[in-house]
């Protein structure tokens, strides 16, 4: 009989008030027997949709049924046969919007936690057996991948286990794209990170960092190195700044620097040689989830007010619901219907305010959004020392910038075809380099559609 | 890792690298810059190329040592390692079709001014440089500039060796005197590229800076090393380094470059040098 209880089985976190100033993780995951109570509420659809809401289709129910019987290392099995990083997915999905979505027991009550399910399978195999996956037979066949974020692990992983001799070219020194830099430690624990790399190099995938395509090699000069097909996923790292007066003061950062400071090269601790800057105030400009992490790791760094500053209301924000949730927790002051419109500096060249007008909502946009409107005369100044844009990023320009032949659409996207392709033969792409700025595991499904097409695209 | 093969102290704060990094050495160009992190805690840093040997699949660096992450990488010997090294970022300096060009060093930047001369010389244009430094003690590069140079006019400000004076002199006279330039490039700190901007700007001659702001990873993707040309937000790392001098807002970059002042004062005084510790632990 399965389990009936509306709600899912609560996952212990972190006091909000302590987790506020540490960077360990916040959620701490479920124990083996939460764990096989929660699998209990599952109903074993005959037809899941759960599966269909999945964008790397994991046989959701299946993994499920063994969590229940407490064999969590053929639940494993069952999840990696088509997600290569679950304990990734498991935590920065947003399921509510994607798998939990479509679950039969979200109607009446609470859907199955499906995420936290994967995450605590993920964990257990990683902490009980961890075993390094074995080499597939090498075809001998060489692709390239351009990225090392979770589309192009995606596409590594599995061009791996199908045979072929795959090396990813990555910019930073470390791999994992947004999973290292952007996504903070409290998060995403980076250890996690390494340790899926490093699945992937025992598959015999060459991970290569400090390569810079487009400067240090071009697309043109992978295939002359003897690779028959590339995937870019170089993501979308190019941060947008919003050209109001003020923007180059000291202590207006993009997003993108804040959180690489802090995260990628660990200035949260005392011993990284990288400076983050010290602020007492804080103005983070955005409403989508690296606006709430920006405004999570100030607090963390000892700010004492941290502003989100959004000009739409909080119903329209883009952030997942349990991130604002979390940051309102964790004591940050949300400033909705606000647009800022001049950041001010004192003499010294640093910002000492922000001023931004009140907005309220008229129709809807081409979006389906309500537009904002500034009232006029609504002006008002924040006190801050620092403000973070988080306004969102698009493609990075070098890769298209330095490879003939290579179309984009006006966004900047690489444009592909229905199989992955791009307007380069041999070329595919996928995640946010098409598609802009959008969620890890859309980024992990595209590259996973990439390695197929590559893979049938070599076969012809 | 990065292996450092030669190592040579140019004067008592300047100091000439090595390093084999065979995909750097394969694309340099005069004008782009590397980024070196020492390890695993280290924190990213730029450094203009100042050499390159394909064959050998080398990348010569000068640094002068003024923090933290430059003393580091000044205590390192010939064979041994450092972190990471990636490159050639940025954009190389445009020679093609010049014809007649001046190029100015300050300092440290003639390092790099090296280079875009010698690039400029094989590009087929006739090259004059002047190189300023503070005093005799710490000329370098000169025997490189001699041969890089159809004419070579070395400045320091005590009159120490040289002439005396500043790089702005000579490039006055000789625009007074009726000397045109295709371009003038100028490499060194902030207010002496400023200070030759105001120089050839009421002449009209064409003048390129390569900025030095701070910065992060270096592809364009933080905004960092954001500076302001022409009214433009532009990305020094993908867009730059070099611009036309004439159009960058120099009081803005000398702002931005003082941003972490303090904490880099703060570490100076208060850091107790990894390495040192490390050697001190394996003496043990």
């Amino acid at each position: 009989m399965a389990n009936m209880t509306l709600t899912k089985t609560p996952m212990p976190e972190q006091e909000p008030q302590v987790r506020a100033h540490n960077f360990k993780e916040v959620a701490l995951g479920y124990t083996a027997e939460m764990a096989m109570e929660e699998a209990g509420r599952c109903l074993n659809c005959k037809k899941p949709k759960c599966v269909e809401g999945c964008p790397v289709n994991v046989r959701i129910p299946e993994f499920i049924a063994k969590v229940h019987e407490g064999d969590f290392k053929a639940a494993y099995e069952i999840i990696t046969s088509t997600n290569a990083l679950p304990a990734l997915s498991g935590r920065v999905c947003p399921q509510e919007s994607q798998c939990e979505s479509k679950c039969v027991r979200g109607i009446k009550g609470e859907s199955v936690a499906i995420g936290r399910l994967e995450r605590f399978v993920a964990d257990w195999y990683r902490e009980n057996v961890n075993a390094m996956p074995e080499k597939a037979v090498s075809n001998g066949i060489k692709v390239a991948v351009v990225g090392s974020g979770p589309a192009g692990l995606t596409c590594a992983s599995d061009l791996a286990k199908k045979g072929y001799q795959v090396s990813i070219f990555e910019a930073l020194h470390t791999a994992g794209g947004v999973l290292v830099y952007g996504i903070p430690e409290f998060r995403l624990p980076k250890a996690i990170v390494a340790n899926e790399v490093r699945k992937l190099e025992a598959q015999g995938v060459e991970v290569m960092t400090n390569m810079v395509i487009g400067r240090v090699l071009t697309i043109d000069e992978l295939f002359e190195m003897g690779y028959k097909a590339v995937f870019v996923g170089s993501g979308a790292g190019l941060p947008m700044f919003m050209n109001i007066p003020g923007e180059s003061l000291k202590g207006v950062l993009s997003a993108n620097e804040y959180l690489t400071r802090t995260n990628l090269m660990k200035a949260y601790t005392e011993e990284a040689d990288t400076p983050v800057i010290k602020s007492k105030a804080v103005a983070v400009v955005g409403g989508g989830n690296v606006a709430m992490d920006a405004a999570r790791c100030a607090m963390r760094l000892g700010a004492e007010h941290v502003y989100i500053v959004y000009r739409r209301g909080e119903a329209e924000m883009p952030a997942r619901l349990e991130e604002q949730h979390h940051a309102k927790e964790e004591g940050i002051e949300f400033k909705t219907l606000c647009n800022p419109v001049e950041i001010l500096g004192g003499e010294d060249g640093r910002v000492n305010g922000i001023k931004c007008v009140r907005m309220e909502l008229g129709e809807p946009d081409a979006s389906g959004r309500r537009r904002p409107i500034a009232i006029e005369g609504s002006e008002f100044v924040l006190d801050v020392d620092t403000v973070i844009m988080a306004l969102g990023t698009s493609p990075n320009p070098l890769i298209r910038s330095t490879t003939p032949g290579l179309d984009t659409n006006r966004k900047g996207g690489l444009i592909v075809d229905e199989n992955e392709m791009t307007t380069r033969t041999g070329v595919f792409a996928g995640g946010d380099a098409v598609t802009g700025a959008a969620t890890v595991i859309l980024a992990m499904g595209a590259g996973k559609k990439g390695a197929a097409a590559i893979d049938a695209y070599l076969k012809k | 890792m990065y292996k450092i093969v030669r190592k040579q102290e140019l004067n008592a704060s300047v100091t000439l690298m090595e390093i084999e990094a065979p995909f750097v050495a394969r694309k340099a160009k005069a004008g782009q810059f590397i980024i070196f992190r020492i390890d695993e805690m280290g924190e990213r840093v730029p450094l203009t190329i100042a050499g390159y040997d394909r064959e050998k699949g080398t990348v010569t660096i000068i640094f002068q040592k003024v923090g933290f992450s430059t003393n580091a990488l000044g205590a390192l010997k010939e064979g041994d390692y450092i972190h990471d090294f990636v490159g050639p970022l940025g954009k190389p300096t445009p020679v093609e079709g010049k014809k007649k060009v001046c190029v100015v060093g300050g300092g440290v930047g003639c390092a790099i001014a090296l280079p875009s001369a010698k690039a400029f010389k094989e590009a087929g244009a006739e090259v004059t440089v002047i190189v300023g430094f503070r005093s005799k003690d710490i000329v370098i590069l000169e025997d490189e500039f001699k041969a890089a140079a159809d004419r070579l006019i070395l400045m320091t400000d005590d009159g120490t060796y040289g002439r005396h004076g500043l790089v702005t002199q000579p490039l006055q006279e000789l625009l007074e005197a009726g000397e045109t330039f295709d371009e003038v490039l100028a490499i060194g700190p902030v207010p002496m590229m400023k200070f030759v901007c105001r120089t050839t700007q009421p002449f009209g001659v064409h003048t390129m800076v390569s900025l030095n702001p701070i910065m992060v990873d270096g592809t364009g993707m933080c905004g960092g090393c954001r500076v302001t040309v022409g009214g433009e937000t532009k990305f020094a790392c993908v867009d730059g380094p070099e611009f036309d001098g004439h159009l960058v807002d120099f009081a803005e970059l000398t702002s931005r470059n003082g941003t972490y002042r303090d904490r880099e004062a703060e570490v100076k005084e208060n850091h107790v040098c990894r390495i040192e510790s490390m050697g001190k632990a394996l003496i043990k």
